[in-house]
């Protein structure tokens, strides 16, 4: 039985649309967070005076500061666009290739 | 069960004795001090360290409630499920204050805040990286974890693959970076303990720590665990909050006024601000990379972090638990940032929290992690200071008990029940032996914590990190997504990692020079990971595709069905009904 689903559920184009999104929507924001992160961490290697210049001629906080704490909001927000995004598109697609295989016949409705 | 109640009766003697021992503390603080050395330092500047009464009160109103929870959750754990997985009930929200309170820990809160106070600046690339690794997880790995797993990640990472081998290397890798990861906390707890109450020694703090895990864990399982870290992460929230805004209020509300203070004060002055390597210490591109990778991967490699996706009802609690997790950290992150600074201007320079004000305004008495907790005194008076002694005391509890819950596991689930057993013992066997595992972790714990008494707490985090970053993780996300791994390649390649971060740290600054004394390290970072994650990629990469075995064939057919149930759950352990 559950192996009859899974053959349906893998012939659906539904679910590689499925895998295809959330690939994509994972692994770009995955990429913007490694870029912000490892830009970040290449400057404290290989450029720190960008990050330990001052914000401002009178001020002694460093620019540095600023994008740290910077990296730590973007994070936040990255997280909540990805659940947002999931809990919008993700799950309602779930259910959809769930209810088409176990209600009908994804070939048959193909054909009305 | 005769055995279980047996010890259960042990245990409340144990913790009665402990509560006695303290109350018999209080009551004669005058014979205590002579057990002190002399060199010990007190809150309070007079000679004989009066009792904190504060902290103690706040241990034992603390340590009631979480014993109240943990009965309750007793009562409630009957299949292993309960038992590991807290039955799969806990709710995003839950879940999300649980991993805040399972990763916040004392090195975090005490250690950043402290390294902030030294350092300045520098800190802040530890809260940075402390951070960047929740996204990834969400991104890769939190979902497919829930729809995959059982109870470890092991499950998840044998899942197509032969259990006996694969899950023997990822419970050593496990187990290793539990109990490196345990003796920073237990370390932690019994100098925070000793210092903020110099009448409790530093071996009994550590008992005491020792014999409320066992009481948790054992009894509680997963379900006292969670409610332990969720309380602990409110009020360690609570209080970080409470600090910073008393910060503030002294300077004005003002950042500028803040940092322009610490820089006047702090005696490196604007040095303070300048730098990205610790003060002092030379500039080392590729030893500032590999501390980037590691607090990153090694994020997400920690097997009690994982483990707290297996106790959401399902995928879609597992996402936003990391949503809300990932802003209760940041949030903290930014606050101990504040704190080191405010520590800087308000407890630096002030003869009653410095140990020797000609020598130096920085060094505090009872040692590096204290700014935090001094500040709290700054900012609250005595009251204050008991709470956020207590606070940073729930806060090694609550660490403690995921931690020792992520280590029984891998001995029971992994290597008893699938290994040794195969499959074949029942539930009650596996959470018997669980729980004997809790017990022996519980007392593995108090030994390594004695032995361990001189040691840097935030130093052994991040060696545990790179572990985690080198194994764990990378082996995790090739499962997940790599068709081509097969069990040769996920082996070599995971012990690959256990044994090249172990090596290189071992012939690395760390252990070479500074613990063994043997000269100039070896392996001149103290970071193995940049080469070390790279080298398990590529062992993995060519073992899995020179594997041309029949069983690797069958491991790569059964990908697409490991896909399927990873993308849409089907097939993933239900919650229970309770």
């Amino acid at each position: 039985m559950s192996l009859l689903i899974a053959s349906k559920i893998q012939s659906n184009p539904k679910y590689h649309q499925l895998v295809r999104t959330r690939n994509v929507l994972g692994w770009s924001l995955s990429l913007i967070v490694c870029v912000m992160y490892f830009g970040f961490t290449l400057m404290i290697a290989y450029a720190p005076g960008v990050l330990t210049a001052p914000i401002a001629a009178d001020s002694v906080i460093p620019v540095g500061m600023l994008i740290g704490i910077g990296i730590i909001a973007a994070s936040a927000v990255l997280t909540g666009i990805y659940v947002y995004k999931a809990n919008s598109t993700f799950d309602p697609l779930v259910s959809q290739i769930f209810d088409e295989a176990i209600a009908h016949d994804p070939a048959h409705k193909g054909g009305h | 069960m005769k055995l279980l109640k047996h010890i259960f009766s042990t245990l409340v003697t144990l913790s009665s004795l402990a509560a006695a021992s303290l109350c018999a503390a209080a009551d004669a603080p005058a014979a205590a001090p002579a057990a002190v050395p002399a060199a010990l330092p007190a809150v309070a500047p007079a000679a004989p360290p009066p009792l904190n009464w504060h902290a103690i009160i706040m241990f034992i109103i603390f340590v009631g409630v979480t014993l109240v929870i943990t009965y309750w959750a007793a009562k409630r754990t009957k299949s292993a499920a309960d038992f590991y997985a807290a039955g799969r009930g806990v709710t995003g929200l839950q879940n999300g204050m649980a991993i805040a309170g399972d990763y916040m820990s004392a090195a975090s809160f005490l250690g950043i805040a402290a390294l902030v106070y030294m350092n300045g600046f520098y800190g802040l690339i530890f809260s940075v990286g402390w951070l960047v690794g929740w996204p990834i997880i969400l991104f890769t790995v939190a979902e497919r974890l829930r729809n995959l797993g059982k109870y470890t990640y092991a499950d998840v990472v044998s899942f197509r693959l032969q259990q006996g081998p694969v899950r023997i290397m990822a419970a050593i890798g496990a187990l290793i970076v539990v109990v490196w990861y345990l003796i920073g906390q237990l370390v932690g707890a019994g100098q925070l303990l000793h210092t903020l109450v110099p009448q409790i020694s530093y071996q009994t703090s550590i008992i005491l720590v020792g014999v409320l895990i066992i009481l948790y864990v054992t009894l509680g399982g997963m379900k006292a665990t969670t409610w332990v870290q969720i309380i602990k992460a409110g009020l360690l929230l609570g209080g970080a909050s409470l600090m910073a805004l008393g910060v503030m209020a002294h300077e004005g509300f003002s950042f500028a006024k803040l940092f322009n203070d610490a820089v006047a004060i702090h005696p490196k002055h604007l040095a303070i601000m300048q730098s990205v390597v610790p003060i002092g210490a030379k500039a080392n591109p590729l030893e500032s990379i590999s501390l980037g990778l590691t607090l990153m991967f090694g994020t997400a490699g920690l097997p009690h972090i994982l483990m707290r996706f297996f106790t959401v009802t399902d995928s879609k609690a597992a996402r936003k638990s990391v949503l809300y997790g990932t802003c209760f950290i940041g949030y903290f992150y930014i606050l101990t940032f504040i704190i080191g600074f405010g520590a800087i201007v308000m407890v630096a320079n002030k003869p009653e929290y410095v140990e020797n004000i000609s020598k130096s305004i920085l060094a505090l008495k009872g040692g590096g992690n204290m700014p935090a907790v001094y500040l709290s005194h700054a900012v609250g008076g005595d009251f204050f200071l008991g709470f956020i002694a207590a606070v940073a005391f729930a806060t090694i509890l609550a660490v403690v008990s995921g931690l020792t819950m992520a280590g029984a596991s891998a001995l029971s689930h992994d290597l008893y029940a699938q290994v040794i057993m195969k499959g074949k013992s029942t539930e009650k066997q596996e959470v018997f032996v669980s729980k004997m595992s809790c017990i022996g972790f519980g007392i593995l714990a108090i030994l390594l914590g004695i032995a361990f008494e001189k040691q840097n707490v935030a130093y052994i985090v991040a060696l545990t990190f790179s572990i985690a970053a080198c194994t764990n993780f990378p082996i995790l996300v090739l499962s997940l997504f790599w068709k081509g791994l097969t069990t040769r390649g996920a082996v070599v390649g995971g012990y690959t990692g256990i044994f090249g971060s172990i090596g290189l740290l071992i012939i690395g600054p760390t252990v070479w020079t500074k613990v063994l004394k043997m000269g100039p390290a070896i392996f001149p970072y103290d970071f193995p990971t940049f080469v070390v994650l790279p080298l398990v990629l590529i062992v993995a990469y060519i073992v899995s595709s020179t594997d041309t075995s029949e069983s690797g064939k069958a491991e790569r057919a059964a990908f697409d069905a490991q896909k399927l149930r990873a993308e849409t759950g089907l097939g993933a352990e239900e919650a229970a009904a309770h």
